[in-house]
């Protein structure tokens, strides 16, 4: 019986963020704390000859003055491996400080602490540092030659090629072949918080008061680092000012403020700039990919040939898997994808929205577009043509899809029988007006070593109920959708629950990365919740005083806190009665669930359909977006207020990758040089088109009890393409490079004067 | 950012007697540019003078329909005035498009003139920079300098002039009033912005202590038809890729006076004067737009990531004097 899961609740958090009640991990105040500020180097590669700390340590206020000459060694140094899985997880395997070499502009050479944030920052001016610069590599212009094939990327977790079919002999007898070259910008994820850590020590025990995406993969990273027990590391994180990956990994600077604070004895807050944020939490790499597509004339695609080019850091082989939804998102039988990377002297990339599948479905599905149009097939037909009915990598049967009604639906909510399949034949005085669509699909995780999601629930006499989940909300509504999950589970009003969150003291979860929070979570919720109920029901027929003495567990329902009987509604109980008479203030039950292994037999993966209307300015280059809609299936929808908000935010995340995001790197220096809000552009409210979000729901038995797939990602992927498609609908632009700029589009079109013809003899 | 000290003038004597008296001391009006470049180091004054209490933050009619605007008039006030709008929508569309409403409410007219320049590399505080650092060269010349200018260049500094405002005040032929240890000074707006040359960390004509106390926008009846095209990848909170401000006279198709400047594409807001010297007088057709446009950018110095504004320049040109010829203003 739900009658909480799918109603659009209002965040029960929303009060306390938009009147300020809400502490986020800068704001919280300790006594006796000081400030510690990160000094970044300033060269690409190289190492440090000398730091002198003189002036710098004899300024007004300062405490200490960390560099490695003095800052304690790391214990260990734990394996990259994602946050989702519930281990340690650090960003990348490199810790800084150890020794004098520079591996990358922006890596920390220096901890300068104080008693005010003033003093701090003042101080760090005064380090006279000097350097012995080496030849860097930070683009992959500058380092295409060395670019090497890995044999496996991601922390090991995927392969660097697959392949099924025979890709040669396909593409030599393919009556059609779209070859085509993306480029796409490094990107930054700029939450509007930047990261920030707050440490105490109480003699041997830390207590971080952290910005993340998983208290437990920051408990155990910094314990390893540090050489503790993770009994010794507690990790405190209510609020998170946004996210979007670059906080799922656990980054040098909350374990350099652990040593800080152990060094003066002091709590020690150490919060990063916007500029620092460009180089301290990683970034979706600069990349190139090559389609080739091979077809029918009669648009049956018989092959996919993906390759992919991606910058890394000196340590790691890290590429966001961009090619893996690719290849299951139609039926081709011959399927090749391949990655190579090249060395640069950056930090580790990381995941950032949709990692992999923004970029990979991008390219796929600007390919599709131009097949279409070679082909002249409307584009929502040639995907309905190569649909694929079952995962055409693995062979199985998908847990749900839905993706046919998502372009129905999509389709229809566009108004897609406007466009012309022509380019440049729609027109509204000096713009030009093209449609486009795309496919979206993003991976229900599922691997192997996942750990298990706890919670535990908890109901007082009084009827409220509280739940207890080691997680954190980051703006995704979590707490509000969780307190859903537990009332319809326990059987009470959402009112009467108080979800609490964000202290590694609670039962243990994954981070909330992947798209996977709601449905890792709410599964460990629900269990709880269901735990709970069921003890309560069974005390109750076991309990002589009881109306339900006797009665079967399973003719027990409950509504509103009160047990009663299916079919005897007045034969009954609140839960409150039952405990009070019993003596009980409280009763609890923990609750687990173990994730979805890949021996499900299924293939999990969320789909929907992206659809686009942009007006061109091609005489000025410029592209506004007027609409867009996103049909998604997301499995059940826990919360439509929260998910729609999700979704959206990622569609015009989508927007920012096409048209404005892009990180420049000024290879000379191996400097990033747009390290701010003013120059790396996001979309702002006035470049915000209509945006219209349909759930498709599907009914999914495989992925969890509460059949969730998640929409934390799947709003982005294919929106840029939707975008990018439907500027080739506009002018006959092809978008090669994102984010697609005025100059591409001045290249492309002559000064337009086709325009309305000038009235003659104009009278003022 | 270096410890400082703080003082808050209570009438102009005072604010100038107290730069005098400070040596390394900077007015601090909006506080919009000047706090953030504090903060990264890129300009360390020892001694702040608050000039916000000061009264010079009205908007006055002058005889024969000129306006008088008070150096710390808000951005946002001066944008809403119905004098502006009414005589110079132009000025009042560039401030509309300039920065974002949170900034406009505190960022004044006599700070927006002195904003400095978005270079990245001479806000980096790290990178060579003789705007920052004079003698330790341009970063920009063979850097990223997508958003530099092509007109008014040298190789000491590309740096573009960032401010919408300026680019309509000098369309305008306005004046700016200061007072200084010296007394009162006029400065006529195009003398006020100096080109880089050999020395580019010269900025305009001001001594140490010299306040702008108001700006002259002198009568001018055919602005009440002007407008301010401005061009940028994202609808708002960017600066000019390119921008065009623009004031029309035309009678029978024929253009009978023009005012006409560019922002976005040089170091100093750009009075276009070869292409008002190629439209004074001609037809308000397509060629004399084009050929206008070709005419003014014909100096233009392109490196690298700028070359598309040099298009982009013209045809921008070309489509604000359309706008304006049709009278969609």
């Amino acid at each position: 019986m739900t009658t909480a899961i799918g109603q659009p609740l209002e965040r029960v958090d929303g009060r306390a963020k938009v009147t300020g009640g809400a502490r986020y991990s800068a704001e919280i105040a300790l006594p006796h704390v000081t400030h510690a500020v990160v000094v970044g180097a300033s060269i690409a590669s190289g190492r440090i000859a000398s730091i002198d700390t003189n002036d710098a340590e004899r300024a007004p206020g300062v405490l200490a003055v960390l560099t490695h000459r003095n800052v304690d060694r790391i214990a260990a140094q734990p394996p990259l491996f994602p946050s989702l899985f519930g281990h340690a997880a650090p960003g990348e395997t490199f810790f800084p400080m150890q020794d004098e070499v520079v591996h990358y502009a922006g890596q920390p050479v220096a901890l300068v602490v104080a008693d005010t944030l003033e003093r701090a920052q003042h101080a760090a001016t005064l380090l006279h540092i000097d350097y012995v610069a080496a030849p860097s590599t930070t683009t992959l212009d500058e380092g295409r030659g060395s670019a090497y094939e890995p044999e496996r990327i991601f922390a090991g977790l995927v392969p660097g090629r697959m392949a099924r079919g025979d890709v040669d002999a396909a593409l030599s007898s393919a009556e059609v072949q779209v070859d085509s070259t993306y480029e796409f910008a490094a990107n930054h994820h700029n939450p509007i918080e930047p990261s920030a850590t707050m440490a105490a020590w109480n003699g041997d025990e830390l207590t971080l008061y952290d910005s993340n995406q998983g208290i437990t993969a920051t408990r155990l990273t910094v314990a390893a680092l540090l050489g503790l027990s993770p009994t010794r590391v507690r990790v405190i994180t209510r609020y998170v000012g946004g996210a979007f990956g670059c906080k799922a990994m656990v980054w040098p600077h909350s374990t350099l403020a652990a040593m800080a604070a152990r060094r003066v004895g002091r709590p020690v807050k150490l919060a990063l700039t916007r500029a620092q944020m460009f180089s301290s939490c990683g970034h979706r790499e600069e990349q190139e990919q090559r389609i080739v597509l091979g077809a029918t004339r009669d648009g049956n695609v018989t092959t996919l040939r993906h390759h992919k080019l991606s910058a890394t850091s000196p340590f790691d082989d890290w590429a966001e898997p961009s090619l893996n939804v690719a290849a299951q998102a139609y039926a081709y039988p011959n399927h090749e994808g391949v990655y190579r990377l090249v060395r640069t002297n950056t930090m580790t990339p990381t995941f950032t929205r949709a990692p992999g599948e923004s970029t990979g479905m991008f390219a796929l599905e600007c390919a599709m577009d131009e097949l279409a149009h070679e082909l002249g097939i409307d584009p929502i037909e040639l995907r309905l043509r190569n649909h694929a009915d079952v995962d055409p990598v693995s062979g199985q049967p998908w847990s749900s899809k839905g993706l046919k009604e998502c372009y129905q639906r999509g389709a229809e909510r566009i108004g897609w029988e406007r466009r012309s399949a022509k380019p440049r034949s729609q027109r509204e005085g000096n713009w030009l007006i093209g449609y486009g669509m795309a496919t979206a699909g993003y991976p229900v995780p599922a691997f192997p070593g996942l750990q298990p999601q706890r919670a535990l629930a908890r109901l007082y006499a009084d009827g409220s109920v509280e739940i207890q989940c080691g997680t954190q909300e980051f703006g995704t509504g979590v707490a509000t959708a969780m307190t859903q999950v537990a009332a319809d589970a326990l059987g009470v009003a959402t009112g009467s629950i108080r979800f609490e969150y964000g202290d590694t003291e609670l039962p243990n979860t994954s981070s909330a990365v992947g798209s996977a929070g709601a449905g890792l979570l709410g599964s460990a919720v629900h269990a709880a919740a269901t735990q709970l109920r069921e003890q309560l029901i069974a005390r109750a027929i076991t309990d002589e005083k009881s109306p339900l003495h006797g009665a079967d567990a399973r003719s027990v329902v409950v509504s509103d806190g009160r047990m009663s009987l299916r079919d005897e509604p007045d034969r009954g109980e609140a839960y409150g009665e039952l405990l009070k008479r019993n003596f009980l203030e409280e009763v609890d039950a923990s609750g687990s669930w173990t994730p979805v292994g890949m021996d499900s037999g299924y293939a999990q993966t969320t789909f929907g359909a992206q659809f686009a209307v942009v007006a061109v300015d091609s005489d000025l280059g410029l592209v506004r977006v007027r609409r867009m809609v996103g049909a998604f299936a997301p499995g059940r929808v826990l919360n439509p207020r929260t998910a729609r908000s999700q979704l959206m935010g990622g569609m015009l995340w989508g927007l920012g990758q096409a048209l404005l995001e892009g990180t420049r790197m000024d290879s000379r220096y191996g400097r990033w040089t747009n390290t701010s809000l003013g120059d790396y552009l996001v979309p702002v409210n006035a470049d915000a088109p209509d945006v219209d979000v349909e759930l498709v729901e599907v009914r999914d038995d495989v992925v969890n009890p509460l059949g969730v797939k998640g929409v934390g990602e799947i709003g982005q992927v294919g929106a840029a393409a939707a975008i990018a498609n439907a500027v080739f609908n506009a002018t006959g632009y092809r978008a090669r490079e994102l984010p697609i700029a005025v100059e591409h589009l001045l290249q492309s079109t002559g000064h337009d004067r086709t325009r309305s013809p000038r009235p003659s003899n104009e009278k003022q | 950012m270096r410890p400082l000290s703080y003082a808050r003038a209570h009438d102009v004597a005072e604010a100038i007697a107290t730069m005098i008296d400070n040596p390394e001391s900077a007015f601090l009006a909006g506080g919009t540019t000047e706090i953030d470049l504090l903060r990264q180091n890129v300009v360390q004054p020892a001694t702040l003078v608050d000039i916000n209490a000061l009264p010079l933050a009205d908007v006055e009619e002058l005889p024969g329909g000129g306006l008088r605007i008070g150096a710390l008039a808000r951005m946002s006030d001066v944008a809403e005035s119905p004098l502006v709008r009414e005589r110079f929508p132009l000025v009042a569309q560039a401030l509309e498009q300039g920065a974002s409403p949170q900034l406009r409410n505190m960022a004044t007219m006599g700070g927006n003139l002195l904003q400095r320049v978005r270079c990245s590399y001479f806000r980096d505080a790290i990178s060579p920079c003789n705007k920052r650092e004079p003698g330790t060269g341009c970063s920009a010349l063979e850097g990223v300098n997508r958003g530099h200018a092509i007109l008014g260049t040298s190789e000491k500094c590309i740096a573009t002039h960032p401010s919408d405002l300026a680019v309509a005040l000098v369309a305008l032929d306005a004046v700016v009033r200061t007072e200084g240890p010296s007394g009162e000074r006029a400065i006529a707006i195009d003398d006020f912005f100096l080109l880089p040359g050999d020395t580019p960390q010269i900025e305009h004509p001001l001594s140490h202590g010299e306040l702008i106390v108001a700006i002259e926008i002198p009568p001018l009846p055919f602005a009440r038809r002007s407008l301010y095209l401005k061009v940028r990848n994202r609808e708002s909170y960017e600066f000019a890729l390119v921008s065009v401000a623009l004031a029309l006279d035309v009678a029978d198709s024929v253009i009978v006076d023009a005012r006409l400047a560019l922002g976005g594409v040089a170091t100093k807001p750009w009075r276009a004067r070869r292409a008002e010297r190629v439209v004074i007088g001609a037809s308000a057709a397509e060629d004399t737009f084009a050929r206008a446009a070709a005419e003014e950018l014909a100096p233009a110095t392109p490196r690298g990531m700028n070359a598309f504004k040099v298009e982009l320049a013209q045809r921008a040109i070309c489509r604000a004097l359309d706008m304006a010829t049709r009278w969609e203003v």
